[in-house]
């Protein structure tokens, strides 16, 4: 652990602050995942590991490597504009899915199909 | 001291990232539907670049960043890929 004793305080102290609060938020996603009852809920769990804890992780990521090599690093920035840009489009893809299936499961007492406000298509 | 603080956070969220691992690895086990399964195998995407980000800072070495991006870019694929199945039943039409 050379690299670790070259970061000085006011870098290190940031740095770590960044590294416990994306671990707290990306386990906290991850138990929603696991715990919350209905797919419609459980969707919204992961949402925040994905951008929140990743973006706290980047975040500690390019500070941690400005500070190690004397010099601007940035290109975590790549993962993060790449991040923000696909996980509404997962989101949208799995969301879509999910209500295509169950409308054509029948299940009409979960989610978005509660109440017989969506339905299937009519195919031709 | 500062090593310590730095080594001691590094290890933490080495621990929440394998337990959010764990977490959806138990959902994709146990998940009731195939819409449960693809949403925890992408979660499970993006904690394995959140580990790769962690082991560069571990590390010091610019090298886990590549393979984070990778990783990102891979399981965007592959997660596009099967809610296009799950919704049609075929991926490309």
């Amino acid at each position: 652990m050379i690299a670790l004793d070259a970061i000085p305080a006011w870098a290190a102290i940031p740095v770590a602050v960044l590294l416990i609060a994306g671990g707290s938020i990306i386990v906290v996603g991850a138990l929603g995942l696991l715990r919350l009852p209905n797919f419609y809920q459980r969707i919204h769990g992961p949402a925040i590991t994905v951008t929140l804890g990743t973006g706290f992780i980047l975040l500690a990521s390019m500070l941690f490597f400005s500070v190690l090599r004397s010099r601007v690093i940035a290109h975590e920035l790549i993962i993060a504009a790449f991040l923000l840009m696909t996980a509404p489009v997962v989101a949208m893809m799995i969301m879509r899915a999910a209500v295509y299936r169950d409308l054509r499961a029948g299940k009409h007492d979960t989610g978005a199909a509660s109440g017989e406000v969506y339905r299937l298509p009519r195919k031709d | 001291m500062m090593a310590a603080l730095l080594q001691f956070s590094i290890h933490y969220v080495f621990i929440c990232v394998l337990l959010a691992m764990l977490f959806c690895t138990l959902r994709l086990i146990a998940g009731p539907s195939a819409h449960d399964r693809v949403l925890a195998l992408d979660t499970l995407w993006m904690c394995a670049m959140q580990l790769a980000l962690v082991l560069g800072i571990r590390y010091a070495s610019d090298l886990y960043f590549e393979a984070a991006m990778l990783i990102a870019l891979l399981g965007f694929v592959s997660t596009i890929a099967m809610a296009k199945f799950l919704m049609r039943g075929e991926v490309i039409e």
